[in-house]
């Protein structure tokens, strides 16, 4: 229901020549708007608080929905937000997560990398333990200099921003930071993914369409395989729970699942698609550029690995199966 | 979004496997023979016939087979729970595994009432053991062109041809084989047929290969007029490609095709903490863990298919490929890190356990069918062929 909602709106509105104008510097608000009105902000609230009632399934497939669009506004790190946050009004607008907040020597805070940081208004991190919300108009921001990306460093005196009434482990918003850019990453692979099989089944060579080459066949059948491991990691980690939220363990999985697949589905998209997919003017980049930098948001493969290694180590005496079942138990 | 990967749906175990887990290693831990890490890294290779019997005796071979025939009729969902956990120590469980896994069931979906009535009690009690019989020495891959012939007489069918690569033909009683009734290799699916061959009969001849490990797991099966009685014939004439087909979604899609390695992680965990190395190693644990638990995912999710009756044949392929992909992973894996510390050389039942691994790895994506042709039924799945 949730899923057919934002499909229809993402498809009129979130079109490929709005994602590039507005990664170009052009103004979200027509966009931002559109979805506001819908309601989706509040899309994980309670109904009788007026929210709409959605479970973290439901939430994944919507965030899978904005992956696969490339939603140019952190409407996943929005909704979330407003779900950990009960206790007191969070502000309109876009709010984007910085789980990895640095407080640098003379008090100020860091915030490498943040996702979305040129569209978003507000940012909830986390330094330490203490939950903040910080207006990203009073940052120092550094965009990264990425053609087309929409993240950006930013930096705070040390009296900005205001502490958040949550009580909650820093890492417990690093695991849900990271299974939100696990599911817009499966949106996204699922995306290039159709990109890729519609190019094969359309351009000919050699006096048949590409699909019918049995090398091409093979590439984009291990390509299947690997999206649909990220797809189901990504999934099985809302299904999941620990005190409200998907378990930790779980959202490291899905991270680290949809992040090495990507490297995977980007480079055999564009292998099939030859030298046309990496055009500006072919939709193709639009995606895997995400990929790339997605990959590396809230956490790389190399980050989680290294959280579920840790685990790992902790558990040496359990068998490695039971460690396995145990993820999304 | 390629109908192929919508196909694949999450699915959970429901809470009766959940809790027959318990009970599964309740018994594993009262019943199962004290082997080194090196036997248990033999997984679904190791036989043990009395091991298979103290299972068939809790009532746990046969298990999906209905009860009336002596079967535990659990449905795919607990089968999957026990073979996980039998697989996840190594237990020895060749001996029956074969007749549990795809024999059993395709008896009880295409056979007679006389021959569900005479193998399917003896199956669930573990008196006798089978094997499969399909590919040939020129029809591997390309399983169609087999060319072993049954032929009808007055007296019954007389069986002439030979099979290879079939798993403990040497220590079975019998075996199903694919074989020709009809026509010619050219008429490819066409003309196929399955029969229950006694291996006692005269002129089954059976030959062990000795594998590169020194173990003889495989053999060799000649059929030089073997006289089939009339009843042999399983299901229909002519429908044996469609019958094999049924039963490969099973032997595709189980957790074997997931843990063939796993104990060898477990053994070098144990080495690692014992030399104080596995915080080095602590990153490609973390992926190794990822990945089971998302293939673990997959397999659940082909096992949903099962078990609401359908025959999830592409989905199976898709994740067999990945999980043998896994599967050669580890030995792999395990290998470079044993000898990245020549000093410390790893003790001879982990060594022996690596090295077992790494020399049988590239048999696990030939079995149950190649990773081509696992491929080229994906790409027929996605519409490419």
């Amino acid at each position: 229901m949730f899923a057919e909602a934002i499909a229809s709106l993402l498809q009129d509105r979130c079109t490929p020549q709005a994602v590039r104008a507005i990664e170009q510097g052009g103004s979200p608000a027509a966009l931002s708007a559109a979805l506001e009105e819908s309601g989706f902000h509040e899309l994980l609230a309670p109904e009788d608080a007026g929210g709409g009632g959605a479970s973290w399934p439901d939430f994944h497939r919507v965030i899978e929905l904005c992956g696969a669009h490339a939603l140019p506004l952190p409407l996943a790190q929005t909704m979330a937000a407003r779900a950990v946050v009960r206790a007191q009004p969070l502000p309109n607008g876009w709010i984007t997560f910085a789980p990895w907040l640095v407080r640098e020597a003379d008090g100020s805070l860091r915030a490498g990398q943040v996702p979305f940081g040129r569209t978003a208004s507000h940012v909830v991190g986390m330094a330490g333990d203490v939950a903040l919300l910080l207006p990203v108009a009073d940052a120092r921001m550094e965009a990264n200099g990425v053609y087309g990306s929409l993240a950006a460093s930013l930096r705070w005196e040390p009296d900005a921003g205001t502490a958040l009434d949550v009580t909650l482990p820093a890492a417990r918003l690093q695991g849900l930071a990271a299974a939100i850019h696990a599911s817009l990453l499966s949106g996204a692979m699922k995306k290039v993914f159709d990109l890729a099989m519609g190019y094969a089944n359309e351009r000919a060579q050699f006096g048949k369409p590409i699909g019918k080459f049995q090398a091409i066949q093979h590439q984009l059948s291990v390509m299947a395989e690997h999206v649909a491991a990220a797809a189901i990691a990504a999934e099985a980690a809302y299904h999941t729970e620990d005190q409200g939220l998907p378990a930790y363990a779980a959202c490291a999985v899905a991270k680290a699942r949809t992040s090495e697949a990507a490297q995977l589905v980007a480079s055999t998209a564009h292998a099939v698609h030859g030298a046309i997919g990496v055009t500006e003017e072919y939709d193709l980049q639009l995606y895997t550029r995400r990929l790339h930098e997605w990959r590396m948001a809230d956490g790389s493969e190399t980050y989680w690995h290294r959280a579920l290694g840790a685990l790992c180590v902790q558990r040496s005496d359990a068998l490695f199966v039971d460690l396995a079942r145990e993820v999304f138990a | 979004m390629a109908e192929l990967l919508d196909r694949l749906q999450r699915a959970e175990l429901p809470a009766a496997a959940q809790a027959f887990r318990a009970e599964v290693k309740d018994f594993i831990a009262r019943e199962m023979p004290p082997l080194g890490a090196d036997v248990r890294a033999r997984s679904w290779m190791g036989f043990d016939a009395a091991f298979s019997r103290k299972l068939a005796a809790r009532g746990w071979v046969g298990v999906t087979l209905p009860k009336a025939y002596g079967g535990a009729e659990l449905d795919a969902f607990r089968r999957f729970v026990l073979v996980e956990e039998l697989l996840a120590v190594g237990a020895p469980v060749a001996a029956h595994w074969i007749a549990d896994r795809q024999s059993g069931p395709l008896i009880n979906k295409f056979g007679s009432e006389a021959q569900k009535q005479s193998y399917l009690p003896r199956i669930c009690r573990a008196e006798v053991f089978f094997c499969i019989g399909m590919s040939e020495p020129n029809s591997g891959s390309d399983l169609a062109s087999i060319g072993t012939r049954a032929v009808r007489t007055e007296r019954g069918w007389v069986l002439n041809g030979r099979k290879i690569w079939t798993t403990n033909a040497d220590k079975c009683d019998y075996s199903i084989a694919l074989v020709r009734t009809s026509g010619l290799p050219a008429d490819r699916q066409a003309g196929l047929s399955q029969f229950i061959v006694d291996l006692r009969l005269p002129g089954v001849t059976v030959r062990p290969i000795v594998d590169l490990s020194g173990d003889a797991h495989f053999s060799e099966m000649f059929f030089d007029d073997v006289l089939l009685a009339g009843d042999a014939l399983i299901g229909q004439e002519g429908q044996g490609w469609q019958q094999v087909n049924a039963e490969l979604a099973f032997e595709r899609s189980g957790p074997e095709r997931l843990y063939s390695s796993v104990v060898l992680v477990d053994a070098w965990i144990r080495w690692m903490r014992r030399n104080g190395q596995i915080e080095q190693h602590a990153e490609t644990l973390g992926r190794l863990l990822a990945h089971l638990a998302t293939l673990r995912q997959m397999s659940i999710a082909v096992t949903a298919k099962l078990a609401a009756g359908e025959s999830p044949l592409v989905e199976a392929a898709l994740v067999k490929e990945l999980g043998t992909t896994y599967e050669q992973e580890i030995p792999s894996i395990v290998e470079a890190a044993l000898g990245a510390s020549p000093g410390q050389p790893a003790d001879p039942e982990l060594l022996r356990a690596a090295a077992y691994l790494s020399h049988m790895a590239p048999t696990f994506s030939l079995r149950g069918g190649t990773r081509e042709i696992l491929r080229g039924m994906i790409a027929r799945g996605l519409g490419l062929r």
